[in-house]
């Protein structure tokens, strides 16, 4: 697959993005400035990484959803082209309008940065299609600003249309009050929309991907999307 | 005519304000007891070229439902004066 990785002014995980794809699952990936206004053509995957786009100033994603590349990105949604924002990526993708909801701040008023264990909510989807319903991955979070919300009638569409991608829970997966590191509404770590093609998580895969960090689980979620 | 747009933006009311929590716990710290309730918003100053108010209001309105507030978490407010 061709990855296109967008780099913010404060994106600082579009290097372990191009690591991860590049060197451990062998794709080929771009990256692309956020000042330009087009895609490298053959782009099938575009990639809004995590990090701090313009300081996280107004709110996380506000600004950097006006940046030049995307309304390219947007086109690219529209045509059925996958996205994939992670962590600043899925704030900036909400922002855009390209997923529903908003990712507000913790409610414990603290920055998170920690393995959690990720329940997969559907396998209908590119991202989760090769993952257990019965299992848990472990992946890291670092975030101050994800507490997913979405208004009753947008969250109801969302468990409707099965675009929850995950849920968050113990290892033994167990989704409750006491799994749910920032507050988000029914423990959600990650959505899609509704035609399937663009993908926001919090967690991080990518910082979960090389064996010597002692944790692949982030692969497996890399694999599933490759459909391998 | 140059004009001065004074915008609050506030987090809804049905959703948790963190910040306004943690302000409100400092504010009992200082021994304030009687407060019952915390929530911080942004302020914001555009100081802006129209034709008239009309238009200033116009230009503040696309300002804010565009970028300076989300309208899924917050509301806002704003007063026009002439500068």
């Amino acid at each position: 697959m061709n990855f296109s990785i967008v780099v913010f002014p404060g994106s600082n995980c579009d290097e372990d993005m191009v690591y991860a794809l590049r060197e451990i699952l062998g794709q080929k990936v771009n990256k692309v400035f956020h000042k330009e206004t087009s895609l490298p053509q053959n782009t099938d995957c575009v990639i809004v990484p995590g990090g701090f786009s313009y300081g996280d100033y107004l709110r996380s994603g506000a600004i950097a959803r006006f940046s030049p590349i995307m309304s390219a990105i947007q086109q690219h949604a529209q045509k059925g082209g996958l996205v994939w924002g992670i962590c600043n990526g899925f704030q900036i993708l909400t922002e855009a309008g390209l997923l529903e909801g908003v990712l507000l701040k913790n409610n414990h008023q603290k920055y998170s940065c920690k393995n959690i264990y990720l329940k997969p909510a559907t396998k209908n989807t590119l991202l989760t299609q090769h993952l257990s319903l019965e299992k848990t991955y472990k992946i890291p979070i670092a975030h101050g600003d994800g507490r997913f919300y979405a208004d009753g009638n947008t969250l109801k569409s969302l468990q409707d249309n099965e675009q929850i991608l995950f849920y968050y829970a113990d290892n033994q997966g167990i989704v409750n009050e006491n799994t749910n590191p920032n507050g988000s509404l029914l423990n959600i770590a990650g959505i899609c929309n509704k035609s399937k093609n663009v993908f926001g998580m919090m967690p991080h895969p990518e910082r979960a991907s090389d064996e010597r960090s002692g944790n692949i689980d982030g692969k497996t979620l890399f694999l599933s999307f490759l459909g391998q | 005519m140059n004009f001065r747009v004074e915008i609050n933006v506030m987090t809804k009311k049905e959703i948790l304000d963190p910040q306004g929590k943690a302000v409100k716990l400092g504010l009992t710290n200082v021994g304030i007891n009687a407060i019952k309730d915390v929530r911080i918003g942004k302020h914001i100053v555009l100081d802006l070229e129209a034709d008239n108010e009309e238009d200033a209001k116009q230009k503040a309105e696309i300002s804010c439902k565009k970028l300076l507030a989300n309208l899924i978490m917050e509301d806002y407010h704003y007063t026009i004066s002439t500068l």
